[in-house]
């Protein structure tokens, strides 16, 4: 029964093969009509939902983790690694929510890129992306890991450049890749530490869990920052974060798939299942608890003065991602996967009604040229009500509580300075989302022409994300409230320690997140409620350029390597190495020449080294024999 | 079965020299028809190559000239059992992909005799038969570059043959001295590896023979400082020239180092161990800079063979069971995508008669099915996973990390340049508007080039998928080496990081 873990990866990657296949029959040979690429790109997503819930439900009724190895992938030396999937509780607790979220985001592409010339290539990329994704997460080795995080990384680039006719997307897309190659390099040396210290023959969870303790302290710092090297990459954390506001060239459903709810999250759950590692090093959460929080604050920051909505939610989710890996690096990996959790419903809820207003305005993304949406399209308004209420942490949405979860495993961890990074972030949060909010759907004087609300396809999605983002926070519903935290008891063995607050503290905290929140929300109303459209607005500022991080990369590594590379190529490599071997082989030529002078069939001369050589001979033997 | 080897080894030849019967319009078929034979042959060999026995099959030995120790002596191990197969698989996909009409009948005859001087060069056990071959196997490489390359071909031919022949000749004293010295140790005479192996070498001996056969595999490779030849060689030879090259030739360096240099001089390997890492470490980054910095397709695949390469030179001085394996394993996954990669840049030089990539862009929207290639084989060069391109490189990598973490940090960052240097030739050359009208009308891959470019991406996926048979059957091999080489070794030094080099946190 547990092979099924092994078909929930194994059916995307074969929908994959079958829609790259029919895309490129579709071009090169015969036109396919479109309807049955919408056939396979549905039919794949909600089996393996179906599959997923199986999966969960043995793993209830076993009680114990489902394992399932296909076979021995790499045997050398002392290793041998297979191909093994696991379903654990975090494992099946990652898939049943992708699978949910991706398969909603599958319905919606379906309308976004209605009738685009690459519709199939769209979905053969977003199957071959699910089948990553979810080896990722059933992973049962650090290796096998590395596979899907490396075809996540693939997939995210070929999607981010997918109008590939746009130098721009292209570009956006390279850099995505680039950045996350230098985690990724990073996360290959965790792993080649691993390899070495693990004393793991079969490179698994399992027998790494059982060994790492003998593995000395120092070793462990460096396997676990190197692997954390990674997932900054993967999440866009301080400071590998510069590729993810790029990443918003691509479609908008890749946007809210990939680059929202799912793929950015690995880093998360990397850290997570490395548990076991991490719980013996929390001087190294500490640090990442820190890079999490400073990268929300700075996320959050950049946030509210951008222009673009896609770049808004691109900065927003960075921000999220900070929250998560504050609370993975103080231990409550559980808090932070309920965060995860909650965050793919708002965020991909965000992303979407986004990509709805976009394709409403034909592909219009600056949010002060959109306005009084919420006229046109009132189903879009209203679940992106619901979905800024979520993010913002407004009761009883769900972003609230995983929220509030976190500041308080950060009030109760002691780090009161991560707390306090936590709570300013959320005033910005709520201030920049609100700001998006009524610039887009409120506001005054908008005059647009041809706009017309999308249709039910792309509306029918965001109602049942709305109703997530509105009740999935209900799963964690805390003490406090009278309510069982069930993703909190599903998860409780990805907690280090329990932080207990006193009811009154917790109180006073969840008190003042909502008051933060709604302070957030108060500035931006002031500020943006009545929004005359009329008014160009400027934006102008350190903050609105991203305090010129680009710029600075662009010089000391772009530029820099740029520079270096021709100096080598042209100066080095063809003036200095290459001069060297032919000045040695011209120097033979021209002793050659010198020495051929002998030879100019001068008799006498012949004559005069003929007697010159016997003479010398002579002497020697006479030296010699003497 | 038991001359099979011999069979191996010159039915190309002879089939050769039957070619010049075949008339010119058959002879492409005929040259196809041999290295599939060739080719079958060499699967014939693996099926029944006993993977359990790690030592040297298929053995033929014939006295040559008995009285100086030089004997015909053919066999075959795990380590060299896949470059033989290698050989063939590329020759015969070279020649499926063959697209030269210009005096094509003594081409595929010239190609039938570099077969068998690859498969020559794998198989012999004897040191003087396995110098001969090695340079028997620089004249139909000179023939092919000086007769079908292009403007610039004579110089580029002549640059090539000198350099290796240059570095050769060391290694032939160095074949020499070893002789003299086993007839010195023993009293008779023998240049059969396997005895070789059983002997000694005293320490300041190992020391110069080292350094002498290392110019030689160097040259070949090609390491830094030696590697110039390489990218005028690339540049001005004919497509067919350019795979056999980077697939199978540079390989017989790497295969040196394997063979010769750490079994037969142990503590001079782990004496020299660093120094060589140090270059292995600026070929990686030197190269896919210039790499980086190139104009032409052609040589940026040529660059980023030298790059790979020190890869795999890193991991073959690991001297451990995975970073040996692994090398070994990546210059067969290197041999299958530079040889892929150069196939695909003559397809497109067929059509435009350029290599310049700004001369290109935007290709993936005329020619889906080679962008679509491309784009596989240029993953598997970046080492993405289940790709084959992956599994050597983290073996050698994490092989090396056990014994210097920095520099392994450093040669990593060729994973990184690697994805600069490809994403951005696949930039310029397929993405973006088709910018020039020549290029609006070009046709998609033919039924002659897919079915030269399908295996490859066939065997790209499948031994990413599943290389464990073909890492086990290695591997073996492998660590009976690594066994003599800690039998041999004269030093407590080599001893020691041996033991370093093959232990798991404290395990033997």
């Amino acid at each position: 029964m547990s092979i099924v873990l092994a078909w929930i990866v194994l059916l995307p990657l074969c929908s994959f093969v079958l829609l790259g296949a029919m895309y490129l029959f579709s071009i090169t040979q015969r036109r396919i009509e479109q309807r049955y690429f919408t056939f396979v790109a549905l039919f794949s997503p909600a089996v393996v939902f179906v599959l997923g819930l199986a999966a969960l439900r043995e793993l209830m009724l076993r009680g114990h983790a489902l394992h399932y190895r296909a076979y021995v992938w790499l045997h050398v030396g002392d290793y041998r690694i297979d191909m093994g999937f696991l379903g654990d509780k975090l494992s099946l607790f990652m898939v049943f929510f992708i699978t949910l979220v991706s398969g909603l985001i599958h319905l919606y592409a379906t309308s976004y890129m209605n009738k685009d010339e690459g519709y199939g290539k769209f979905f053969a990329y977003f199957h071959l992306f699910t089948a990553c994704m979810l080896l990722l997460v059933l992973a049962d080795g650090p290796l096998m890991l590395f596979i899907g995080w490396e075809g996540v990384g693939l997939c995210s680039y070929l999607l981010i450049g997918f109008y590939y006719q746009n130098n721009a997307n292209v570009v956006a897309g390279n850099k995505a890749f680039i950045v996350n190659r230098v985690g990724d390099l990073g996360f290959l040396i965790g792993l080649a530490m691993l390899f070495f210290y693990g004393q793991s023959h079969d490179f698994s969870y399992e027998t790494l869990a059982l060994h790492i303790g003998a593995v000395p302290s120092e070793i462990l710092t460096g396997i676990a920052v190197a692997l954390f090297v990674g997932a900054m990459g993967k999440s866009a954390q301080i400071p590998l974060y510069v590729w993810l506001p790029d990443a918003m060239a691509g479609p908008t459903p890749v946007s809210a798939l990939i680059h929202a709810a799912t793929m950015v999250t690995a880093g998360v759950y990397m850290v997570a299942r490395f548990h076991f590692l991490y719980d013996l090093v929390p001087h190294v959460g500490i640090f990442i608890a820190y890079i999490g929080a400073l990268s929300a604050f700075f996320a959050a920051l950049i946030a509210t003065k951008q222009s673009d909505i896609k770049k808004i939610l691109a900065y927003s989710t960075m921000s999220q991602l900070g929250y998560m890996f504050v609370s993975v690096g103080l231990g409550a990996y559980d808090s932070a996967l309920f965060h995860v959790f909650t965050h793919a419903f708002f965020k991909a809820l965000l992303f979407m009604g986004a990509g709805a207003v976009i394709v409403a305005l034909h592909h219009e993304q600056d949010i002060f040229k959109m306005g009084e949406m919420r006229r046109v399209m009132p189903v879009t308004y209203a679940t992106m009500l619901i979905a800024t209420l979520a993010i913002s942490g407004i009761p009883p949405f769900a972003g609230f509580f995983s929220k509030d979860e976190i500041l308080s495993v950060a009030f109760g961890s002691g780090h009161y300075e991560l707390w306090l990074i936590g709570t300013v972030t959320a005033v910005l949060s709520s201030y920049y989302m609100f700001r998006l909010f009524f610039v887009v759907f409120e506001g005054t004087h908008a005059s647009h022409s041809e706009v017309h609300d999308v249709d039910w396809v792309m509306k029918a999605p965001l109602i049942v994300l709305a109703v997530g983002a509105t009740f999935a926070g209900f799963l964690g519903l805390p003490e406090l409230f009278g309510g069982k935290h069930l993703i909190g008891e599903w998860l409780a063995s990805w907690r280090r320690e329990a932080f207990h607050l006193s009811h009154v503290v917790e109180e006073i905290l969840i008190a003042l997140n909502v008051v933060a929140a709604l302070l957030g929300i108060a500035i931006a109303y002031r500020k943006f409620r009545f929004y005359d459209r009329r008014v160009a607005y400027k934006p102008e500022g350190i903050v609105y350029r991203k305090f010129y991080v680009d710029e600075l990369y662009d010089v000391l590594f772009v530029q820099s390597i740029q520079r270096l590379s021709r100096f080598i190529a042209e100066t080095m490599d063809k003036k200095l190495v290459d001069r060297v071997v032919m000045g040695m082989s011209r120097g033979f030529v021209a002793a050659g020449t010198r020495i051929a002078w002998v030879q100019n069939a001068s008799v006498r001369l012949y004559a005069f080294i003929m007697i010159a050589g016997i003479g010398a001979a002579s002497c020697y033997l006479l030296a010699v024999l003497r | 079965m038991e001359h099979i080897l011999s069979l191996l080894v010159f039915f190309p030849a002879m089939a050769g020299l039957l070619g010049f019967l075949v008339v010119k319009e058959s002879i492409r078929a005929y040259g196809i028809c041999v290295s599939a034979i060739e080719f079958v042959l060499s699967l014939i060999l693996w099926m029944v190559f006993d993977t359990s026995n790690p030592g040297y099959q298929f053995v033929e030995f014939f006295p040559f000239v008995p009285s100086y120790g030089m004997n015909y002596y053919l066999g075959v191990d795990g380590i060299s059992l896949f470059l033989i197969i290698l050989s063939t698989f590329i020759t015969m996909i070279a020649l499926i992909g063959l697209s030269i009409e210009k005096e094509i009948k003594n081409l595929v005859i010239t190609v039938l005799f570099l077969e068998m001087t690859m498969v020559g060069v794998f198989v012999i056990l004897d040191v003087v038969w396995f110098y001969a071959f090695w340079e028997l196997s620089l004249i139909p490489m000179l023939y092919i570059i000086g007769a079908w390359g292009s403007a610039n071909r004579m110089y580029a031919a002549i640059k090539f043959f000198l350099y290796t022949f240059s570095g050769s000749v060391l290694m032939l004293v160095g074949i020499l001295y070893m002789g003299y010295l086993y007839h010195d140790a023993t009293g008779i005479w023998s240049f059969a590896l396997p005895d070789w192996y059983a002997l000694q070498v005293p320490f300041d001996a190992q020391l110069w023979l080292f350094g002498a056969f290392f110019v030689g595999f160097a040259i070949k490779v090609p390491m830094f400082p030696f590697h110039t030849w390489l990218p005028y060689a690339h540049g001005q030879a004919p497509t067919i020239g350019s795979v056999i090259l980077a697939a199978v030739l540079l390989k017989m360096g790497s295969y040196g180092f394997v063979r010769f240099s750490l079994p037969l001089f142990p503590d001079a390997s782990v004496y020299f161990l660093i120094p060589v890492a140090i270059i292995c470490i600026i070929m990686v980054i030197y190269a896919a800079m210039i790499a980086y910095a190139q104009e032409d397709m052609k040589q940026v695949i040529a660059y980023s063979s030298i790059s790979h390469m020190g890869i795999v030179i890193l991991g073959t001085f690991a001297m451990n069971g995975e970073g040996i394996t692994g090398s070994i394993f990546l210059m067969l996954s290197h041999g299958i995508v530079s040889g892929a990669l150069f196939m695909l840049v003559g397809v497109i030089y067929d059509r435009r008669h350029t290599k310049m990539m700004k001369d290109f862009g935007g290709l993936a929207s005329v020619m889906p099915n080679f962008a679509t290639i491309y784009g596989i084989m240029l993953m598997a060069s970046v080492g993405l996973p289940l790709t084959v391109g992956f599994v050597g490189e983290f073996l050698s990598l994490a092989g090396f990390y056990r014994i210097n973490w920095v520099m392994t940090l450093l040669a990593g960052t060729g994973i990184i340049l690697g994805a600069v240097y490809m994403l951005v030739l696949y930039k310029k050359s397929f993405f973006g508007e088709v910018v020039h009208v020549e290029n609006k009308t070009l046709k998609d891959l033919n039924a002659k080039e897919l079915s030269a470019l399908i295996p490859l991406v066939a065997l790209v996926a499948i031994l990413g998928i599943y290389p464990k048979p073909i890492l086990t059957t290695i591997d073996a091999s492998v660590e009976k080496m690594l066994v003599l080489m800690d039998q041999k070794a004269l030093q407590d030094k080599t001893k020691e990081l041996l033991m370093k080099a093959n232990t798991i946190g404290g395990n033997h």
